[in-house]
């Protein structure tokens, strides 16, 4: 647990210390959010309604920006290589750093959702609602989206190739995810939204970590 | 004990033979079912009390829309041997099969839209199962992107291998989110199995069509598995020799 901490640790302190690359992907979610009032129209009718799919496709995508940096550089200078050798479970340092790639580029957006959805008029119920499954929802993003990057490290094209590889598997997240928002909204009950979410959270709790471990060693043969 | 030698075929110099003699055999057996399928599709199934002739297409929809899943498996079942036993000729069928599943769920979409005008109004719905095959063409172009993305074919191989188990075990959990999603969003204004029970000779010639299909596939995986043996194994001695 000591050596899954300090890898999450050490990618944070990273980041904190060259902030650009964390501060764009946030701002990208906020200008994504904000272009579709602009695009569709301001009936505050519509912009209720596609709110919640409108949040959570835009922290798809902005989750998906940091994901090809999450090994590249530690790929490049051969830490990578060095977490494999030493005697701690690599799972373990993956799954540390999937961690920071989580308080990087998800939590911001989940603190962040309830005032775009502010824009767009949805109620306090809703706006809770929207916090709670992007709290949920984001650590599965990036718990899937690290194995994309894992599987397209040192790829030629890799970052437009990791979203075609990604997207399709984030698809049941998104389903559930804005589903909960949508239902909340409707008045129905979204216990069974998050319960599945919940669900899908544990299973690639488990599994995501390992898919990655070995789809690192295949990128560090 | 060791009766059979179970990995004799396993190798690609042994393999390709075969797979050479497999070959026009599976041609000749698409061609004759989907002779038959064909004939009994146009001229003996007859027409569809609610339908009229437009349903016909579902000849070609229905063993399409099969094969895209079924290729899937076995691409998968192939990828996973490969990177288990670390077979050269697994991965290899593994990266034959998916150009022509990615075929069939293409296949599987346009006859679908086609038969959709007439029968709902409109080319697309985004009904539970339309949406989960277009989702499974997406997996396909995934794979098929990622292998052509690396160059050292052992590497492709096992990514790819990665990837397709990574998609086997999320086809059923797209497949039943896209279910619920579309029956939250919209109920079931239109549902695929509301057909009436088929005619004994709808269901021959829809089975004798999936035949042809499966044959076809076969017969074309296997057509492709002989390029890529040759591709691979270029600089070994027995290409040289197959090649004469």
């Amino acid at each position: 647990m000591n050596a899954l901490m300090a890898a999450a640790r050490r990618d944070v302190l990273l980041a904190l210390r060259r902030r650009a690359d964390v501060l764009t992907a946030i701002f990208f979610f906020v200008m994504v959010v904000s272009l579709f009032p602009l695009g569709i129209g301001p009936e505050p009718a519509l912009l209720k309604k596609i709110a919640p799919g409108v949040l959570w496709v835009a922290a798809l995508l902005a989750t998906l920006l940091g994901l090809p940096r999450l090994f590249h550089a530690d790929y490049l200078d051969g830490t990578l290589e060095q977490m494999a050798l030493s005697p701690s479970p690599l799972a373990l340092l993956i799954a540390g750093k999937m961690l920071a790639h989580w308080l990087l580029c998800g939590l911001p957006l989940v603190i962040l959702a309830p005032v775009l959805g502010l824009q767009f008029g949805l109620d306090a119920a809703s706006l809770g609602m929207l916090s709670f499954s992007l709290l949920l929802g984001t650590p599965l993003l990036s718990l899937i989206g690290a194995m994309g990057a894992a599987l397209t490290l040192g790829v030629r094209g890799g970052g437009v190739l990791l979203a075609v590889l990604v997207l399709p598997l984030y698809i049941p997240t998104l389903i559930f995810g804005a589903g909960a928002v949508a239902a909340e909204s409707a008045g129905l009950g979204a216990e069974g939204h998050l319960s599945l979410l919940a669900a899908l959270l544990a299973l690639a709790v488990f599994f995501a970590p390992w898919a990655t471990t070995a789809a690192l060693r295949i990128a560090l043969e | 004990m060791n009766l059979i030698n179970w990995f004799r075929y396993a190798s690609p110099q042994s393999f390709y033979p075969l797979a050479g003699r497999m070959i026009p055999l599976f041609w000749i057996l698409a061609l004759l079912f989907g002779a038959a399928g064909l004939w009994v599709s146009f001229f003996v199934a007859p027409t569809d009390a609610q339908q009229g002739e437009g349903y016909r297409i579902i000849f070609v929809h229905v063993p399409a829309s099969w094969m895209s899943m079924v290729i899937y498996l076995a691409m998968a079942f192939w990828a996973g041997l490969g990177l288990a036993l670390n077979t050269r000729l697994s991965s290899m069928m593994a990266q034959a099969l998916a150009p022509t599943g990615a075929l069939m769920a293409a296949l599987s979409l346009i006859t679908g839209a086609f038969w959709g005008k007439p029968m709902w109004g409109t080319w697309w719905v985004w009904d539970a199962r339309l949406t989960s095959e277009l989702i499974l063409f997406f997996l396909y172009v995934g794979f098929i992107a990622l292998q052509s993305a690396i160059d050292d074919p052992r590497r492709a191989d096992k990514a790819g291998a990665i990837l397709a188990l990574i998609g086997v075990v999320n086809v059923p959990i797209i497949y039943f989110s896209v279910k619920w999603w579309n029956t939250l969003h919209q109920g079931s204004s239109i549902n695929l199995t509301r057909a009436p029970s088929m005619a004994q000779t709808m269901l021959l010639g829809m089975l004798l069509m999936a035949l042809a299909f499966w044959m076809y596939s076969i017969a074309v995986s296997l057509l492709r598995l002989r390029a890529i043996m040759l591709e691979r194994e270029r600089h070994s001695e027995w290409v040289k020799h197959a090649l004469e």
